[in-house]
């Protein structure tokens, strides 16, 4: 008889939420009337992602001090329990804006279930407190993702992403799991809070797994020069996931990673930081680069996503609470715009009926004047305008890389800063400043009813990215929260 | 209160502007109703300033981002609510003159220009750093769109020219900013001083863009020439001297030795505009060119005088901020009205405008004397102010000014008689109108206060740095005495000893 360890439910609450409405969801699509059935698993989608929305935040409430749970299988934290919130908001924009997605039926309730299914596996992953859970959450997330990338499997373009990303992931997850063999083998114990205690910092064989397992999370948060599957898969991927993907899976990848880094690995510091400001430096470079010269919207969005994993390394090569704070923060705004301006590519994706180009955007801020206004705030929040959280996000990563001595990293982020207006700007310049065609005959159209939940979602990600501006406070004392149990 | 009043005011017009659904005509003049309600607003908290405290007045703050120490701090000093009240005067003209022309997509374009109000003035009572950052990016947002959508055929490069330079200049001063508010608090009463040349060089590089000050002044022609009138008249008129405030509220005054050290090379900078900008303009083919130089050598002047940093001067840099700010805003709307009559602006092919438009040349001649600097206008107090105080710092200083008031007589006098004067332009039809009233209105407010601050230009030359008149013992303690020597007394500051509170996060 084997003893089976005491079960937290509250900490395993929203992952469970979201499996359980992928159960739903699958159901739904078998036993569930054609007519019904697209509603019916959605409804299910969304009611997953808020009640582990919900969940997480109670988790976050009850959580004042860190501990393993389930035999220190995962943690119970307000660390965690932020990300899943972060996950699960992004998630939940993410299913509104994926309603209107056109699809097939005999696949649509598939699609919400593996929608809900990524984000069960996001939280897990972000909870995850060994090497084993890490690894299961990672493929969890991983798989849900592949296929959700090509589950439109008549257009060659989806096919060719979910299988680029099904062959890169793949090959991320066996280098972190044979970075994972490593530590495990310099360390003896697969638990990440006693991996620091039993070897001494200049072990090769755990240096050299270390190293392994930063380039698995390089891959998954699409760092440079792990990223060149990310412009393939983000433009051939169905727009809302493609946001999802930039939002809540680059999240989730660098949020465990500066645990796993910190928990595990403090004794390396000098290594780990060193590293991570290489790879910002990288990201930034290819990700401005690349944007600039993108005609695609979704191809330039995907290097855009790179440059900002860029920025958010810089939080974490300050490997501070500050810098966690800095991290936790920009993740807010960033997902929330993330998601806006995809689920805006998207609604120009449906009018058009053919991918969103800089130069097929003309006009599109006076024919739709709100949703054009939304767009002009996702762009300033992503160049670091004041007036929208990215400015403050890009106030507090610049603090922390400078606190932490990387003053050279801050000319570094300037530059790039002042070069991504280049592609950030050429969107407003392009949805206000390019004359359109015909304007009237856009403005006449009454707009489709199942747009209604997509601009739901537009409107939600502006109010997030504007009011984190205002705000700023309440959302770092949650990140103060979080951070204040990571050993830092 | 009454400082929030002024940057709120304005927002809370973009938004019914920007939702009034009405008629383009009807949505200007909400606009205008807007700014002179701001005005008048401006006009209360003038009759209710203290000048004879060297105190921030109307502050209030309140706490924003308290984990890194930075707050909504706002107040007036003497010389930044003139410049408010500036920025109140030019922009009520220019949305004044955006409604004769008749703008398209009026709800967006007068929204933009509200907002734009209120950045700036946003830029001119901040007390924090960040918020001070906030504020002048804000007003690259409005620009921004107002030159690329309403502007002349080649504004997309001139969009471009103008982002890259001014950003590239504000993004460093993003990174210093970060620094120093890590460093040394971010909150401008109680932060204490630098003595980082790098730091300095931060905040300089994107002032000197913004003035411009020589060699950084590539951006100007063309965003001056393809912007709207009434935009170019907002970005010579209030936006230049938003570059000003900056070396003069946070350069010069967080960086105190920095500035002592490397006086020599930002007097010379601005010397070398000042005669450079000069010869520009007395070159220039068109009017807007014209007044687009003569804007950058009055922008090295003023530098010269905040530069020079003594009480003469300082106040004479206030005094002439504010007389260059009407001057060219004037000019850049007259020189719209006649682009609107003859569609060009090129000087060859204007002229003999003077016969049958008394109104148009009477103007054109008082702004443009005016502007020259003739005794007895306020332009002239302003620059003889400066020069003065220029001349105390060091006798050789002072030449390139005299050589640049000749100049400014040259350039001035070409221009209004390229005009007014000689035979008829082949691009001027017999026809043309004279200034309609609505025209003569907005031209003849801003002359009226020009002619104002001839009479009583004391008005704001001694009325600026309340602290200066004090003698020095009896504002406490030393460190204030070597402050007034360099000229900076009138910034006051709650704590200045060595051991302050930095305000950095644990």
């Amino acid at each position: 008889m084997i003893k089976t360890p005491a079960i937290d439910w509250l900490t395993l609450a929203p992952s469970l939420a979201l499996l359980a409405a992928t159960i739903a969801s699958l159901m739904a699509a078998v036993l569930v009337p054609e007519r019904w059935r697209k509603n019916v698993s959605w409804f299910f989608c969304l009611a997953g992602y808020a009640s582990a929305f919900a969940a997480a935040a109670v988790l976050f409430e009850r959580s004042p001090h860190a501990r393993g749970v389930i035999a220190n299988a995962l943690f119970r934290d307000r660390y965690g329990a932020l990300a899943a919130m972060i996950v699960s908001g992004v998630g939940l924009l993410t299913t509104l804006v994926y309603y209107g997605e056109r699809s097939t039926v005999d696949r649509v309730g598939e699609r919400f279930a593996l929608l809900a299914s990524a984000g069960g596996g996001m939280i897990f992953f972000a909870q995850s407190a060994n090497l084993l859970t890490l690894f299961l959450g990672l493929e969890w997330l991983s798989i849900s993702l592949y296929v959700l990338c090509a589950i439109e499997r008549e257009r060659p373009e989806a096919v060719e992403a979910g299988f680029k990303y099904l062959i890169v992931g793949g090959f991320s997850s066996a280098i972190l799991v044979f970075g994972s063999a490593f530590v495990y083998g310099a360390s003896g114990t697969l638990n990440l809070a006693q991996i620091a205690g039993k070897v001494p910092s200049g072990d090769l064989l755990l240096v050299t797994g270390l190293a392994m397992i930063l380039v698995g999370f390089a891959f998954k948060a699409s760092v440079a020069p792990f990223h060149a599957w990310t412009p393939d898969v983000y433009q051939g991927a169905a727009t809302p996931v493609s946001g999802f993907m930039a939002g809540a899976t680059k999240a989730v990848a660098l949020v465990v990673a500066l645990r796993v880094l910190t928990v595990s690995f403090p004794n390396q510091e000098h290594l780990w930081t060193g590293a991570a400001a290489v790879l910002a430096v990288a990201s930034l470079l290819v990700g401005n680069l690349g944007a600039l010269v993108q005609r695609d919207l979704k191809r330039m969005l995907a290097y855009s996503s790179i440059s900002h994993a860029g920025f958010l390394l810089l939080a974490v090569t300050a490997a501070s609470s500050l810098g966690t704070r800095a991290l936790l923060y920009y993740l807010i705004p960033y997902g929330a715009a993330s998601v806006g301006v995809f689920a805006l590519v998207a609604l120009h994706e449906r009018e058009l009926g053919e991918p969103a180009t800089l130069d097929n955007l003309a006009g599109f801020g006076w024919r739709r004047p709100l949703n054009g206004i939304a767009l002009w705030i996702f762009m300033l929040s992503f160049a670091g305008f004041p007036l929208t959280g990215g400015f403050v996000g890009k106030v507090y990563v610049f603090a922390a890389a400078y606190q932490a001595g990387w003053t050279w990293l801050l000319i570094v982020g300037a530059v790039a800063t002042l070069v991504s207006l280049g592609y950030y700007l050429a969107v407003i310049r392009a949805i206000y400043m390019r004359p359109g065609p015909d304007e009237k005959i856009a403005a006449e159209e009454e707009p489709p009813l199942l747009d209604r939940m997509l601009s739901t979602a537009v409107f939600a990600a502006v109010v997030v990215t504007v009011g984190s501006f205002f705000a700023v406070q309440p959302l770092i004392d949650l990140a103060q929260h979080a951070a204040s149990q990571l050993p830092l | 209160m009454l400082t929030t009043a002024l940057i709120c005011l304005p927002l809370l017009g973009a938004l019914s502007v920007f939702l009034l659904p009405a008629p383009g005509r009807w949505v200007g003049s909400l606009a205008l109703f807007f700014s002179l309600a701001e005005l008048a607003l401006w006009i209360s908290s003038l009759t209710r300033f203290d000048f004879g405290s060297a105190e921030i007045q109307f502050e209030q703050q309140h706490s924003w981002i308290s984990d890194l120490g930075i707050s909504y701090h706002v107040g007036l000093f003497g010389f930044s609510i003139w410049l408010v009240g500036l920025t109140a005067v030019v922009m009520t003209a220019a949305i004044a003159y955006g409604l004769w022309a008749g703008r398209e997509r009026a709800n967006a374009y007068y929204a933009l220009m509200l907002f734009l109000m209120a950045a700036i003035v946003g830029v001119f009572t901040a007390q924090d750093l960040i918020l001070f950052y906030v504020a002048y990016e804000a007003m690259m947002i409005p620009l921004y769109v107002l030159i690329g959508v309403w502007g002349g055929a080649r504004r997309l490069q001139a969009t471009f020219k103008f982002v890259a330079y001014t950003m590239a200049g504000s993004l460093l001063m993003f990174a210093t900013i970060v620094v120093y508010g890590v460093s040394h608090g971010f909150d401008l009463a109680t932060a204490q001083q630098s003595g980082s040349v790098w730091l300095f060089l931060g905040f300089a590089a994107a002032f000197a863009v913004k003035a411009p000050l020589f060699p950084l002044h590539g951006w100007l022609s063309d965003a001056y020439r393809e912007s709207p009138p009434e935009v170019a008249a907002l970005l010579s008129g209030v936006i230049s001297k938003v570059a000003m405030f900056g070396f003069l509220r946070i350069a010069l005054t967080q960086f105190p030795g920095p500035t002592h050290d490397l006086r020599a090379l930002l007097l010379a900078l601005s010397a070398v505009g000042l005669v450079y900008g000069s010869l520009l303009a007395f070159r220039a083919p068109d009017i807007r060119g014209v007044v687009a130089y003569s804007s950058l050598a009055q922008m090295s002047l003023i530098g010269l005088g905040v530069f020079a940093q003594n009480e003469l001067s300082l106040s004479g840099s206030v005094l002439q901020m504010v007389n260059h700010g009407l001057v060219s805003a004037a000019l850049f709307l007259l020189a719209g009205m006649i682009e609107i009559r003859t569609s060009t602006s090129t000087l060859s092919r204007l002229g003999g405008m003077s016969r049958g438009r008394p109104i148009l040349a009477s103007l054109i001649i008082a702004t443009g004397v005016i502007s020259l600097a003739v005794p007895g206008s306020n332009a002239f107090a302003g620059e003889f102010l400066i020069l003065a105080g220029v001349f105390q710092r060091g006798w050789g200083w002072a030449i390139p000014g005299l050589v640049a008031m000749v100049l400014a007589a040259m350039y001035m006098l070409r221009l209004v008689s390229a005009l007014l004067h000689r035979e008829v332009g082949e691009a001027v039809p017999a026809k043309t109108p004279d200034l309609r009233l609505p025209e003569f209105c907005v031209i003849g407010a801003l002359l009226a206060c020009m002619l104002a601050l001839s009479v009583w230009p004391a008005a704001i030359s001694k009325h600026s740095f309340a602290c200066l008149k004090q003698p020095a013992a009896t504002t406490a303690g030393t460190s204030s005495q070597t402050r007034a020597q360099i000229g900076l007394a009138c910034v006051p500051r709650a704590s200045n000893s060595t051991g302050a509170t930095t305000g950095a996060p644990k």
